[in-house]
């Protein structure tokens, strides 16, 4: 859990991509903040700049203008070999887990420390300790081409926490992988972050993976930040066009009802499991139709969202909207769904 | 079907050329190995990219290159003159051969090390590592097999050159070929030659296939 103090600060962050068809603007005036302990989500669309800002952070690409102060270094001041030292106290993780394909997952997991300066012995003691958190104590001798997607994404964040990281940087980790196999990962990330304190940033594109572990989350879009906030509330209440193409999945929208008045009901974990909706439809006797539905048990708590449609008679539906208000739940009509 | 003395002297070729080419090889590689990776390296999506560098390397490679290999040489013989005392005879063939062949070996290793997936690059860097040691534990290691496959088209490359060198007093089976199978029309020398040189291309061939299936952990 996040412990107030900023572990990662970017200050007018901006960065050009020189191509032959001309300058390219990938990030633009970029400021953003990562507490020490939290797991911050960086969501946007492809092409949005979010790949390019989490190799800004530990300075595999260095910005064009701005900085980023890693536990209060400036990054940009520093030499090559003080560079290196500081990334290894950040972990990363891939889309693609980037083993090493000739080297066993035990060498695998030693290599950070090889470049550590560890000794052989006390690496392959602590890869071992570290396979065993991940669950893969068995596959110390295989080779990453024997290993499935997840296992070798277990590998590469074996391999990540080795040199004891302050953050684990995670690209796309899990875009590569199956829905089941997606949140394993997500959990075990979870779990390091809880038990070892461990800031983690995620980048990805998949708003699920933000509202499954992320605290806060920062909404990139056209190389911009559009929004920063608590997940929560940019969840119930995106500000912006960005956040909203982001938390109303595109393509999911039914287009053959006629009327155009819905609402748009919010579960943020504070309700329990009380059949609203059914118990709603009895108290007004009115049917209405529910036209999408994508909620989850997060904790014993319900999260999600459900977009109805209401009755054409306007009194009824301010009613029933009045009636999930006193719920605890967050309604807001929506225009245009259908 | 051969007199003792033709034996010997076949025996005494096969070593040499043998000689040649594994000595040459050698050589050829301390050279051409740094130079790939010199390649790879200042390339401009390389760890230090350096394109001037990069292009006069590239245009010197070249240049030795396209120079057909009898012509090389014949041309460097002041150089193998310099270095051996002598243009003739097995040893004074090295150093054209590694002259030759530097370059060919230059372009195998950069074309394997271009192999090796820049997301593992990538993750040896995010993890700290010095670019000498993203090549030495990552680039090398990585693109093993195919260097191994590659060292074997070397090889039997610089046996074929070895062969040529015959013509311009040079050892070996190739100098044999040329003064009896070829100058004296013993047809049946010329061919034991060649069936012996082919012998030598399939079995170096052969061994640098295994080394590579052995060592790679990627199946």
């Amino acid at each position: 859990m996040s412990t107030g103090t900023s572990l990662i600060q970017i200050r007018e962050l901006s960065k050009v991509f020189t191509t032959e068809a001309g300058e390219v603007n990938v990030l633009e005036d970029i400021n953003l903040d990562i507490m020490e302990g939290e797991i911050f989500g960086i969501i946007g669309m492809s092409g949005a700049g979010k790949s390019t800002l989490v190799r800004c952070l530990n300075f595999l690409e260095k910005p064009t203008s701005g900085t980023v102060y890693f536990d209060n270094q400036d990054l940009s001041a520093l030499s090559q070999k003080e560079l290196y030292k500081v990334r290894q106290s950040m972990g990363m993780i891939f889309q693609q887990f980037n083993l090493l394909m000739q080297r066993n997952v035990l060498k695998n997991v030693c290599f950070p420390l090889e470049i550590a300066g560890v000794s052989k012995s006390e690496a392959e003691a602590r890869a071992y300790e570290l396979l065993e958190l991940v669950g893969l104590s068995d596959k110390a001798t295989a080779y990453p081409s024997q290993l499935s997607g997840g296992q070798k994404q277990r590998v590469a964040i074996a391999r990540a926490l080795a040199n004891n990281p302050k953050v684990i940087l995670c690209d796309e980790a899990t875009s590569a992988l199956d829905p089941a196999t997606t949140k394993g990962i997500l959990a075990l990330l979870r779990d390091i972050n809880k038990r070892l304190g461990i800031t983690v940033v995620i980048i990805t594109h998949e708003m699920s993976v933000v509202e499954e572990i992320c605290q806060r989350v920062a909404i990139i879009d056209n190389h911009r930040i559009a929004e920063v906030g608590y997940v929560k509330d940019i969840f119930t209440k995106p500000a912006t066009e960005a956040a909203r193409r982001l938390v109303f999945p595109a393509g999911k929208r039914v287009d053959h009802f006629t009327s155009s008045r819905c609402c748009r009901i919010v579960f943020d974990g504070s309700s329990s499991f009380e059949p609203v909706i059914a118990n709603m439809v009895l108290e007004f006797r009115q049917p209405v139709n529910i036209i999408f539905a994508d909620t989850r048990n997060i904790d014993g708590k319900a999260f999600g969202q459900i977009i109805i449609q209401l009755p054409e008679d306007k009194l009824a539906g301010e009613k029933m909207m009045a009636y999930l208000r006193n719920r605890g739940l967050t309604v807001e009509e929506v225009k245009d769904f259908v | 079907m051969f007199n003792q003395a033709t034996l010997e002297m076949l025996g005494q070729g096969f070593l040499e050329s043998l000689y040649m080419t594994l000595v040459s090889s050698a050589m050829a590689y301390v050279l051409g190995l740094p130079l790939g990776i010199i390649l790879v390296v200042t390339d401009k999506d390389g760890l230090r990219p350096c394109a001037g560098l990069n292009r006069i390397l590239g245009v010197i490679i070249n240049l030795l290159r396209s120079v057909p290999f009898l012509i090389l040489a014949i041309a460097v013989s002041p150089i193998t003159r310099f270095i051996t005392g002598t243009t003739l005879g097995s040893t004074a063939t090295i150093v054209p051969l590694v002259i030759g062949a530097a370059p060919f070996i230059a372009r195998m290793v950069e074309s394997s090390l271009k192999e090796v997936d820049k997301g593992v690059i990538e993750a040896a860097l995010s993890m700290g590592a010095s670019p000498f040691e993203v090549i030495y534990k990552v680039m090398l290691p990585e693109a093993r097999p195919s260097l191994i496959l590659g060292a074997a088209i070397s090889v039997t490359t610089i046996l074929g050159y070895s062969a040529l060198t015959g013509f311009v007093g040079g050892g070996g089976l190739g100098d044999i070929a040329i003064r009896y199978g070829y100058y004296r029309y013993q047809t049946d020398i010329m061919l034991i030659t060649v069936a012996l040189l082919v012998i030598i291309v399939q079995v170096l061939q052969e061994i640098g296939m295994k080394l590579a299936k052995l060592g790679d952990k990627r199946k």
